[in-house]
């Protein structure tokens, strides 16, 4: 609440006392969440806490129980029909496995929203495909092949690229480095910084991956307690002081990468991130 | 945050060199006005310098950068200079983030073949297919024997556990469907059969009708064709979607055959299920032939079944009921090769599943036509 007065950044999408549970299981309670524009938002939380139970959510795939969640500017619940259509086209999810369309080649998948929602020739969606696919770093020749023939990178690259078929405005990713090599998650997490800088995405990552982290995420939120624990930059992450967060940013893995990237991580938290500069 | 249309215009300026004007909202919604336009001026050919002004454009996304990233690389392509103005800076960013060309679409070759192969291509595939089909489900029948035995400690063979799970679920909960289904069946054989015989007064020979073609033919065939779709169709969908992750070859590295420990149990379920069911369908039948045959004829109860009595014997029941184990070994077998056929996608599953009932009713109809050739034969 006090973010509100703090700077005239633009709100993406706002979460206000959101509850959600099962049952008589309470996961989420009373949680507050806001996300800026043109911000990288990495969410963290242990294993359990609730953090594709909040994701799936906000998109609206779980029935939340009170609290309301305005995504762009408009609260889907009381949106008319044309007005949930053309939030849905701006929003992009990469899920977790890809969740691509197995009948359908990669290039169909990229192209399927396009198809759907905008009056393209098809040689034009085409070539937007192809540049989809080169944004994402893809060969060509994956355009062709269907999800069962590719690798778990390819799958996560091509996920994205479909998510970003429609240049949307506000991106969920949901754990987009897992399963990747070290080196093909940096240059994931490269890509998403060129995509936020580029298409001045905004960006709600889900992750474990602490170089991701440290490395592209303007700010961090910990979930934990059934509501966001703390979010902020790494040097509030460090400041916190809870247990479960001060083990997981200054555990032994956390510290090797902290002691490695020791001076880029400083001088990121010296320029108060990139949001501030009116991105 | 305009929502005007994209726009192109072309001017001249002073020093000869070509400027494009570029106004409006350049995103993907709204960039199908200017395509015509764009193709156009791609073409259009000239020598002098290119200058493409960004000033006017309202919003931008990879749709549009890819158009002016695509006029800019037709404009080189002809010798021109190409440059930008007016930007803000991330468009600029955006546009040479993007690659200057995308591959061309592959052209499709004209087909080569001759028309002798174009025609007899199909139903040799088919022919090898159907062999291929026969192969694996020899495979099947042999690994499901043998497989079963196939792995160390706590003895061999089938676990009790799991036959009796899939009877349970193969046999006993498709009871009430096959009973509606077998008396319903036995009630129209029934006034049909009346109705005809009616003419020649002899209502009475319903009973031998019903009796006979129930027991012998339509019981265990109609109960087949129904098990085929029930569980025919689990099955293959079961193993399909253990297949498509990674299921069954977790089963192989563990050590276990999955032939032997997924497919044996099911098919000696189906071969103790179908059997049961037919005799439970044939009950059912009888009895709705009776009660037709009382609403209907006013044949009684106590006439039907010592009609009943002298039209039918044990070769009548046991005709019928040999040919159950056969249909089930089939539907089993078959329902068991579609699954494995399953590829990665959720579309080859839907195939196989299809594929999968519709092979084992004609399965099970070919063996009971095979049947009647050699109870002909043999005069049984």
């Amino acid at each position: 609440m006090e973010r509100e007065a703090k700077d005239d950044r633009q709100v993406v999408l706002s979460v206000r006392d959101l509850t959600v549970g099962f049952g008589d299981k309470i996961v989420l309670d009373n949680l507050n969440l806001d996300i800026y524009r043109g911000e990288i938002l990495g969410f963290v939380g242990a294993s359990g806490t609730g953090k594709s139970v909040l994701m799936r959510t906000v998109l609206r795939l779980l029935p939340h129980r009170s609290g309301t969640i305005e995504i762009l500017g408009s609260n889907y619940e009381k949106a008319s029909d044309e007005e949930r259509i053309a939030l849905d086209t701006r929003l992009g999810v990469l899920f977790q496995h890809g969740a691509l369309f197995s009948a359908l080649t990669v290039k169909e998948n990229i192209q399927l929203p396009m198809r759907e929602y905008l009056d393209l020739p098809q040689s034009l969606m085409d070539e937007l495909a192809y540049v989809k696919l080169e944004m994402v770093g893809l060969p060509p020749d994956a355009a062709d092949k269907y999800p069962s023939e590719l690798s778990g990178g390819m799958i996560k690259r091509a996920a994205l690229a479909r998510a970003l078929a429609l240049d949307p405005d506000l991106v969920f990713l949901d754990e987009p480095t897992s399963g990747l090599d070290p080196i093909g998650a940096a240059d994931f997490d490269a890509l998403i910084a060129k995509l936020r800088d580029t298409l001045g995405l905004t960006v709600y990552m889900v992750t474990h991956d602490l170089d991701s982290l440290f490395s592209v995420c303007d700010r961090i939120a910990v979930l934990g307690e059934k509501r966001v624990l703390v979010e902020g930059t790494l040097q509030d992450m460090f400041a916190f002081d809870d247990p479960w967060v001060q083990s997981y940013f200054r555990g032994k893995r956390a510290r090797t990468v902290v002691t490695n990237e020791n001076q880029p991580a400083d001088t990121r938290s010296a320029d108060a991130g990139p949001t501030e500069a009116g991105k | 945050m305009s929502s005007s249309p994209a726009k192109i215009e072309t001017e001249e300026l002073s020093d000869g060199a070509e400027r494009y004007v570029l106004t409006g909202d350049w995103r993907n919604h709204s960039i199908a006005a200017v395509l015509k336009d764009l193709e156009q001026f791609e073409k259009s050919g000239g020598q002098s310098k290119v200058e493409i002004d960004l000033s006017g454009v309202s919003g931008i996304d990879t749709a549009g950068a890819w158009l002016i990233r695509r006029l800019m690389t037709a404009k080189s392509g002809e010798g021109r200079e190409a440059s930008l103005s007016g930007g803000n800076g991330s468009i600029e960013e955006l546009i040479s983030a993007l690659p200057e060309t995308t591959p061309a679409p592959p052209a499709a070759g004209p087909d080569k073949r001759s028309r002798f192969e174009r025609i007899f291509t199909p139903p040799g595939k088919l022919v090898f297919e159907v062999g291929r089909d026969f192969y694996a489900a020899m495979n099947i029948l042999g690994s499901a024997v043998r497989g079963a035995q196939l792995k160390f400690g706590r003895g061999a063979g089938v676990s009790p556990a799991s036959v009796v799970t899939h009877i349970d679920r193969m046999g006993v909960r498709a009871v009430p469907i096959i009973v509606l289904m077998s008396f319903l069946i036995g009630a129209i054989i029934a006034q049909q059969g009346a109705f005809q015989l009616r003419y020649f007064g002899a209502e009475i020979f319903v009973v031998d009708l019903v009796g006979i073609l129930q027991l012998r033919e339509i019981g265990v065939l109609l109960t087949a064709i129904m098990i085929a779709g029930r569980s025919g169709s689990a099955i293959t969908a079961e193993i399909g979607s253990m297949k498509m992750r990674e299921e069954i070859d977790a089963l192989t590295v563990i050590g276990l055959n999955p032939i032997g420990v997924l497919i044996f149990p099911r098919l000696v379920a189906l071969t103790i299920a179908l059997p049961l069911l037919t005799i439970i369908a044939n009950f059912a039948a009888l009895y709705g032939a009776a009660v037709v045959a009382l609403l209907y004829s006013g044949i009684t109860f106590d006439t039907y079944l010592s009609r009943l009595h002298e039209a039918i014997d044990h070769t009548s029941i046991a005709s019928g009921m040999i040919k159950a184990p056969f249909m089930a070994l089939a539907i089993g077998i078959v329902a068991a090769v579609e699954g494995m056929k399953v590829g990665g996608s959720a579309e080859s599953l839907g195939q196989h599943v299809t594929a999968s009932v519709v092979k084992a009713i004609f399965a099970v109809i070919l063996i009971d036509a095979l049947f009647a050739i050699f109870y002909s034969a043999i005069d049984f």
